[in-house]
């Protein structure tokens, strides 16, 4: 069965182009990315030379938010940016948050309240969603369809998700109490 | 929430109703779940397509070495390197791998390029050069059904012709329209994507998400010229499908590029390539008359249906019958005249979707039995009523209903959930039509409801040997504890056969651990595909064979091991028992002469194939659902904000409600789209919306609230009473959708889907005489005003 890229794969160079050596912060660590070619993103960087898989393309327009990862603590599709520009950033992927357990209530919830089909929207909204729940602990219903408009599912019409953003509120007012 | 009717009576609850959670849930939510694009290998190549820019077109010729000469380049191939069959196609092989002498539609593959870097392959295609020869389009069904052949098929896929009943008879009332449907996408998230290696032995693996693994690697291996035995594919992570990945599409590049490198070859498609990568829904042109007696009892139907199929043939032979066997709804009528056509044209292919044939046609029958009630002045609701089908009713082909027909119980259930409140209090402005733009004007929003309602077959008709395989292996380990590894070459796609599979162990074996397999095409026979609402009911049937198997051997085991009959012993949740002496042996005990390991193979019964008249047997069983949709429209603005879908769905028996939910609300979500935004824009062929930018699918803002009771009357000859849930939510959703439009404005609106100057730019034709009369009240059954 073929794997998912273990870290520092350093993918072939395009021909046209001279290719660059940079670094990126990635998860709290430093890495150092080899022989990309300028115009590579950084979700192609993540995902190829990186090996952090967990973050998805489903439109490289930023239509879809699959992508998401926290760049600077602010939620970007990580498709629509040069990941040579992202130096000197601090870039946060799902894995990272699923390492961390900082999203660990967000993504119990997602499973056991159904929000799962697919998964291939799944991670995008995980970032989406604690990314949310960090800045408006408290969104109202249309806050939290607003908030995560920018992130197509296909499967599901949202209902869980709904749901599961509920169960996280709930579960986390009931832990300030 | 979706209510249970509370109609099922379970004798046993061990595995089965309970929402348990899907298996593979966590390692989705923390990213670790390896879809198809995620794969990944040393020295591995991507591959990319080349496309006609053309719809339609001779090809004078193609000229690799361009492309093969870019550093960086390790292969490029076009037809005349395909060793095997040049063609592929799901019933019948008409379309080409590659496009060797004709271009059909816009985006057939005319070439394929392997290289070190996704960019380097891009740019590798688009180097080589094809000189093209621009033939006129035929982009018409109707004009296609009249011209020169498109391909040495002909241009008319099917024609299926019913003839039920008096053709002659006419009845007191009578009512006409003409409606079109636009060609929807699936828009599954995951783009098409693969890996191909090429093995030592001369074959290849393929890591492919697919929704029939088995029927691929027939087509793949025809078209390679080997044995299918060298042809092995195996399930990747699959991000949706929705009938978009039943046919080919990379399959056959990527092992073509992996044998002729010697290399590992992974190609994913773009979102923009995805859309030219795969099916849509067929596009319809449908006219319908509707006779009835005065009383509202429907007396004839009368169709004629024009489905364009694009330029190859895909499943568009099974669409057209579907469309013509369900052209009338689900309503009892003793009269029916239908002829339904499935074209080709130079438009890009069209093939399976969700709902398959029954969409398109609901449509219109639904619009016409909002007619019929107009004509007739009573309630569209009571109209559907008095003439829903019940048991052992027939349909238009002859066929009589031995299952559960729940119609009646299905309108009722969606019209008597509660009505949504006014307009959203928590933020008005965000909740009208048009929400964030903040554009409409509340004095030009209206409100309307609308009902549909609507039923579809469960696995594959007419005759064809629809099966299912299905391989479990019982072991035990030398702390006792008993292991059920389950082969299985179901694909999962989202659905959650997964999370089934493994409730189905616990029902029919007992609390054992439960190891599903990787789905391949190696260690078991097919599943047939994960489509037509059928892998509940065949997998699962096949998946309660083998369980039986395996309880069958432990029995005889047993019965040796206590010196009694096989008669005699009794198997009761991991445990047998002598029914004689009352003494034990436990599964773990009787695996210590090694594991069981059997493979079995369900067929459902036989179905019939349709004669000249579109007469027999040819379903097995139907799934039936209704939708009320509430919805607020800007008449100014032509904005549509769909507020509230409520349904009612025949399930037999929800396995796992939590999962039932889930089809539901996201199979209404595809159903609304189809309604309100999402059409492939094509201009004479040219596909011209080819990214989500311009293809608009349904956001958290653009859902509804969804209500849902769901009838549960077990299905007798189902496995486990339960039918199919994926698909009904799916079909008259988007119907009901319209209905609530054309209530707020008065107008007509013959044509899904409603685009703003459809209700802005009207001319204003409208179907009722005072657009302002209440009908909420009628359709809103006993909560009304809730």
């Amino acid at each position: 069965m073929p794997d998912s890229p273990d870290a520092h794969i350093d993918g072939s160079t395009v021909p046209w182009s001279s290719s660059n050596d940079f670094d990126l912060t990635v998860d709290g660590r430093s890495r150092r990315v080899r022989g990309s070619w300028l115009g590579e993103t950084l979700l192609y960087v993540l995902r190829e030379r990186l090996g952090l898989p967990g973050s998805k393309n489903a439109c490289e327009q930023g239509e879809c938010g699959s992508c998401s990862v926290l760049l600077d603590d602010v939620v970007v599709c990580s498709c629509l940016i040069l990941a040579a520009d992202a130096q000197g950033c601090t870039i946060r992927t799902v894995e990272g948050l699923s390492a961390s357990g900082d999203a660990a209530d967000v993504q119990d919830a997602m499973v056991r309240c159904g929000a799962v089909q697919c998964g291939f929207c799944t991670p995008g909204l995980v970032v989406a969603i604690y990314d949310l729940l960090r800045h408006s602990p408290d969104a109202t219903d249309m806050e939290i369809r607003e908030s995560l408009s920018g992130n197509l599912c296909r499967c599901t019409g949202y209902g869980r998700i709904f749901e599961a953003v509920r169960e996280v509120q709930r579960g986390r007012s009931c832990a300030r109490l | 929430m979706p209510g249970s009717s509370g109609m099922t009576t379970r004798t046993r609850t061990t595995g089965l109703g309970k929402s348990e959670l899907r298996p593979d849930g966590i390692p989705k939510v923390r990213g670790e779940f390896a879809f198809s694009s995620d794969l990944w290998m040393d020295a591995m190549l991507w591959g990319h397509t080349l496309r006609s820019p053309h719809v339609s077109a001779r090809i004078r010729s193609v000229d690799l070495r361009p492309a093969l000469a870019i550093p960086g380049v390790r292969a490029a191939i076009a037809a005349s390197d395909v060793p095997g069959r040049p063609t592929f196609g799901l019933e019948v092989a008409d379309q080409p791998v590659f496009a060797s002498d004709v271009v059909r539609y816009h985006g057939e593959p005319i070439a394929a390029v392997a290289a070190d870097h996704p960019e380097t392959a891009r740019l590798a295609a688009r180097a080589v050069l094809v000189e093209y020869e621009l033939v006129e389009p035929v982009v018409d069904a109707e004009v296609a059904l009249r011209s020169d052949p498109l391909h040495p098929d002909g241009n008319l896929f099917r024609h299926v012709r019913i003839r039920h009943g008096d053709p002659g008879i006419v009845g007191d009332v009578v009512v006409e329209g003409t409606y079109e449907v636009g060609m929807q996408d699936q828009a599954f998230l995951g783009p098409e994507s693969g890996l191909a290696v090429p093995g030592e032995d001369g074959g290849v693996d393929l890591y492919i998400a697919t929704q029939w693994l088995h029927v691929d690697r027939d087509q793949i291996a025809a078209s390679l010229g080997l044995p299918a035995s060298l042809v092995r594919l195996h399930l990747a992570g699959v991000g949706g499908a929705f009938g978009g990945r039943e046919d080919v599409s990379l399959q056959i590049h990527l092992c073509l590029l992996a044998l002729r490198c010697g290399r590992p070859v992974k190609m994913v498609y773009s979102r923009e390539e995805s859309f030219f990568g795969h099916v849509h829904r067929h596009p319809a042109k449908m006219w319908y008359r509707h006779h009835a007696d005065y009383a509202g009892n429907l007396v004839k139907v009368e169709a004629r249906l024009v489905l364009d199929g694009g330029a190859y043939l895909s499943s568009s032979n099974a669409v057209v019958s579907n469309a013509a066997c369900f052209a009338p709804g689900p309503y009892r009528v003793a009269n029916a005249t239908i002829d339904a056509y499935a074209v080709r044209t130079n438009n890009p292919p069209c093939g399976a979707m969700r709902g398959f044939g029954s969409v398109q046609v609901c449509y219109g029958h639904e619009a016409q039995m909002d007619k019929l009630a107009a004509a007739l002045h009573v309630d569209p609701v009571d109209l559907r009523l008095r003439n829903a089908l019940r048991r052992y009713d027939r349909m238009i082909t002859g066929q009589v209903l031995t299952g559960v027909v729940p119609v009646r119980e299905v309108i009722e259930a969606a019209v008597g959930l509660p009505m949504p409140s006014g307009r959203c209090l928590e933020d008005p402005a965000l909740s009208l039509p048009g929400g964030a733009g903040l554009s409409a004007d509340v004095s030009d929003v209206s409100r309307g409801v609308g009902v549909a309602v609507s039923f579809k077959n469960i696995a594959y008709s007419e005759g064809f040997d629809d099966y299912a395989s299905a391989r479990v292996r019982l072991e035990s380990d030398d702390s006792a504890n008993v292991t059920a590894t389950v082969f299985i070459a179901t694909a999962e796609v989202g659905q959650g056969f997964v999370t089934l599979a493994g409730q189905i162990i616990a029902e029919e074996l007992g609390p054992f651990g439960v190891v599903l397999a990787q789905a391949n095409t190696s260690d078991v026979g097919s599943a047939g595909s994960s489509s037509a609402s059928r892998q509940t009911w065949m997998s699962g049937g096949a998946l309660m064979l083998a369980c039986a198997a395996v309880r069958h051997i432990l029995s005889e085991r047993a019965a040796s091991e206590l010196d009694e009959p096989a008669a005699a012993v009794a198997y009761d949740t991991g445990e047998l028992r002598s029914t004689v002496s009352g003494r034990r042996v436990t599964a773990a005990e009787l695996l210590i002469s090694g594991p069981i390991d059997v493979e079995e193979v369900y067929h459902h019964r036989p179905t019939m194939a349709l004669d000249a008249d579109g007469q027999g047997d040819a379903h097995l069983s139907l799934m039936f659902a209704a939708h009320r949709a509430v919805v607020d429209v800007d008449r100014g603005l032509g904005l549509v904000k769909v507020v509230q879908v409520s349904t009612g769905q025949d399930v037999g028996r929800a396995l796992n409600p939590l999962a039932v939910t889930g089809q539901i609300e996201g199979g209404i979500a595809q159903g609304i789209g189809l309604a309100v935004m999402e059409e492939i824009i094509l201009d004479e062929g040219r596909v011209r919306n080819a990214s989500f930018t311009d293809y608009l699918i349904p956001t958290s803002l653009d859902m509804p609230d969804v209500l849902a009771t769901l009838i549960e009357q077990p299905e007798p000859e189902a496995p486990f009473g339960a039918k199919g849930v994926g698909e009904p939510p799916t079909i008259s959703s988007g119907p009901a959708v319209l209905a609530a439009i054309r209530a707020a404005t008065g107008l007509e609106l013959t044509r899904a889907p409603v685009r703003p100057e459809h209700i802005a730019l009207s001319d204003g034709i409208h179907t009722v005489s005072d657009p302002s009369e209440d009908r909420s009240s009628m359709l809103a059954g006993d909560n009304a005003g809730l």
